[in-house]
């Protein structure tokens, strides 16, 4: 789940480091929920095991509703697809038949304290102890990025891969603009950004470790300054460039400060330096709308290789809801100019009502170009039972998600060492010459055709005025009558019929 | 329009479940949201678990980009209390707060793969408060200006939770407002429950308050509107029932000597 408001080509790729596999880029201010399952199930027909995983990814969503305080539930058949190239199923896993795999994102989630909250549950301190003590909701969302997720994957036991279980990773990514929210400083601490500091590690927890990115730094002229200073330095390469990280172990009592046992790591810079534009990643993309009025339009799709020589394929897949009707023989891929046919096409035309279109490619992007891919729609015209009780916001069309293998720009050797799982997870290094990226496009907002709901009853109120005044006249007409009234004459005479009328005498 | 209605109950209980639904939707209607979270703080804090809470809350104020402070959402002007707080759980939010999901929660009859966490647990040996906010009139409440409840509907749900045994206590809040904020921009509460939550302020849990207090709390000189109660459906008298009875909740603690043996776990534990 992820709500974020900025542009990745200005902030850049550090953001990355901590987890490759689910991130979310550029969207319009508002989060969505990403869900995708891969389930295997043993069974003789093949229609029954499918039947089976749907039955399955149905409760599936309940569960994770109640579970996370979210809308899952709205998950059905016209959100899932089953993608066929996009995803391979992560950890131990006989089965490689995307038949059985369902993904889904609905883009009208918000992500907020109630998310959190049992987010912060799953962990086996909570927030009494480690770092998640930091984790309050306060500060947490007031960003410019938060993003959670959480992975489930069967891993082996031993070597030997005779016992499988379960592996819960959950993961965390809020990007805090502390320069123009905060003092206008460049500087952070964990106070700064968190407002509380680090007091005791998880007992439970057999690592527990902060690494602190230094890598552009400038060492040689020493500017900066960390606080406490860095205990170790690890050096590795993160998306085919190397890094150079301050690793604290937060297992080390010597770490903490006598007097207060707490923690707290700074960063200052001594002398003030112009701010420098972060670099530009070499893979990134964006999505926007086109069109004008409320019966046609287009989505663009802009991929970016900023690779200096190297090209390399990506894999797009586009979830579009069934109420924009796609035109797939307007599609157009066209890079430096010229037209680029992708090497494999997947398209599932969508059915009213009942699944999305799907469309996956294979594109090649050329080096330091970029590749556009534009498609036509048409809005269409909902049942007025089916239009939310806000439709005049507009309507969301979940992101498109990119997967490549990016090569890296420069050549390196890796380290050979054994490292412990969580840097693994930090910091894969699967090959030192490309690395595993995927992308999230922005979600997009479309308004389709809306109808006057108040029409209803304004023809309510005037046909019935109408009738009304029109009966009633006639009505009147037909059976009024007049009768003429003497006029009153004066006091006296008025007192004198109240007498008469006391004694039962009819007046004059 | 505020109603408040009571059906029998049998003995003392000690056992309660909440249904809390905050039926407006968009920013402007912030304070329906800050009544209904109130109100969701009170209880939790003399002694309802989440489990026993059903929380509905039609948008989200919060986490709203208009929201000047994200993750807060204040019932006062003085913004001293979060009343969002940490650790909130929303089991129905958005578009599926809807008369028809209000009303199978308060009945039970919801499709077999719901969540605990969206059901009502409850039984005939439970109180249930039942608190709605939101627009409405004479005889209906607004839901996410789409749909209505009307009393009809309501008082032939509570003939099901009768008939089913489960014994309902509901409050309901209108649309009178209270106190402007200008740096959010809105109104934070309504006058009822923002005389309803400084009583409720002062109440513990092992307060010994009862019913009548409860309804001199919001009098016509200081809630413009006027609220009123039913009680020739309740078989006890209001001045014998504790507030705490529907408002909190009291878990009896019984401390033991004896030791309790704990037999060893099967499965062989992971080593890193």
């Amino acid at each position: 789940m992820d709500s974020e408001r900025w542009m990745l080509s200005v902030v850049g790729d550090g953001f990355r480091m901590m987890d490759a596999v689910n991130r979310a880029m550029d969207s319009v201010s508002r989060g969505q929920w990403i869900l995708s399952n891969g389930c295997c199930q043993s069974g003789s027909l093949d229609f029954e095991r499918r039947m089976l995983v749907d039955t399955a990814w149905k409760e599936l969503t309940n569960v994770l509703s109640g579970l996370f305080c979210a809308s899952l539930n709205f998950i059905d058949s016209t959100n899932t697809v089953t993608p066929t190239a996009s995803f391979k199923p992560l950890g131990i896993i006989n089965e490689m038949d995307h038949k059985f795999l369902r993904y889904a994102a609905l883009p009208r989630e918000i992500v907020c304290t109630e998310n959190l909250t049992p987010w912060k549950k799953l962990l086996p301190c909570g927030s009494k102890a480690g770092l998640a003590v930091l984790l309050k909701a306060e500060r947490l969302f007031h960003t410019s990025y938060h993003s959670q997720a959480v992975h489930v994957r069967p891993v082996c036991r031993n070597e030997l891969c005779t016992n499988t279980s379960w592996e819960l990773t959950q993961s965390l990514s809020v990007v805090f603009d502390l320069y123009s929210s905060g003092s206008g400083k460049r500087e952070w601490s964990l106070f700064k950004m968190f407002s509380r500091t680090l007091t005791e590690v998880c007992p439970l927890a057999s690592q527990s470790t902060i690494y602190v990115d230094i890598t552009d730094k400038d060492k040689v002229n020493d500017t900066y300054e960390l606080i406490p200073p860095a205990p170790v330095v690890l050096n590795t390469t993160v998306h085919g460039k190397w890094r150079s990280y301050a690793v604290y172990n937060l297992l080390n009592p010597q770490l903490y400060s006598a007097s207060s046992h707490s923690l707290n790591i700074a960063l200052k810079w001594k002398l003030s330096k112009p701010l420098v534009t972060p670099e530009v990643p070499v893979f990134y993309a964006e999505r926007y709308v086109s069109g004008f009025g409320l019966q046609s339009g287009k989505i663009n799709t802009l991929i970016y290789n900023n690779h200096p020589c190297r090209a390399f394929p990506v894999l797009l897949m586009e979830i579009v809801p069934w109420y924009l009707r796609l035109y797939v023989h307007t599609l157009t891929i066209t890079a430096k100019g010229k037209e680029n046919k992708p090497s494999y096409i997947h398209y599932q035309p969508a059915k009213d009502r009942e699944c999305p279109h799907l469309l996956e490619m294979l594109i090649q992007l050329p080096a330091k170009s970029v590749t556009k891919i534009g498609i036509e729609f048409e809005r269409a015209l909902l049942k007025w039972t089916e239009y939310p009780p806000d439709p005049n916001h507009g309507f969301y069309v979940s992101s498109s998600v990119l997967s490549a293998l990016v090569p890296s720009s420069v050549n390196m050797e890796i380290n050979s060492t054994k490292l412990s799982p969580l840097s693994t997870k930090l910091f894969p290094t699967i090959d030192s010459s490309i690395y595993f990226v995927r992308l999230y496009t922005e979600a997009l907002l479309v308004n389709l055709p809306t109808p006057d709901f108040s029409m209803p009853y304004n023809v309510i109120c005037l046909t019935c005025t109408v009738v009304a005044v029109g009966y009633g006249s006639f009505y009147n007409l037909l059976t009024r009558t007049f009768q003429i009234v003497e006029p009153s004459g004066g006091v006296a005479k008025r007192i004198a019929n109240m007498i008469r009328r006391l004694r039962g005498v009819p007046p004059i | 329009m505020k109603l408040l209605l009571h059906c029998s109950i049998e003995c003392f209980q000690f056992r309660c479940s909440t249904v809390q639904v905050c039926t407006s939707r968009f920013w402007f209607n912030y304070r329906h949201v800050a009544n209904t979270l109130s109100i969701y703080r009170s209880v939790k804090r003399l002694g309802i678990p989440d489990s026993h809470i059903v929380l509905m809350l039609a948008d989200d104020m919060a986490c709203n980009p208009r929201n000047p402070k994200p993750a807060t959402i204040f019932s006062h002007k003085n913004m001293e209390l979060n009343v969002y707080g940490d650790n909130v759980e929303v089991d129905y939010r958005g578009y599926e707060v809807t008369v028809e999901s209000f009303l199978r929660v308060l009945t039970g009859r919801l499709p077999q793969s719901t969540p605990r966490s969206k059901r009502l647990l409850s039984d005939d040996r439970s109180n249930i408060l039942i608190y709605m906010t939101g627009h409405g009139g004479n005889g209906f409440l607004k839901f996410q200006d789409s749909e209505e409840i009307t009393n009809v509907e309501l008082a032939d749900a509570f003939e099901q939770m009768w008939q089913k045994r489960r014994r309902p206590l509901p409050r309901v809040d209108g649309v009178v407002v209270h106190q402007p904020d200008l740096a959010i921009g809105v109104h934070l509460m309504d006058r009822y429950t923002y005389y309803l939550l400084e009583f409720l302020e002062d109440i513990h849990p092992a307060s010994q308050i009862n019913m009548n207090d409860l309804f001199r709390v919001c009098p016509p000189s200081q809630c413009v509107s006027t609220p009123g109660h039913r009680t020739d459906l309740f078989q006890r008298n209001p001045k014998s029932v504790l507030i705490t009875d529907f408002f909190g909740s009291v878990r009896k603690v019984e401390i033991t000597n004896h030791i309790i043996q704990l037999t060893a776990n099967d499965t062989e534990t992971e080593t890193r």
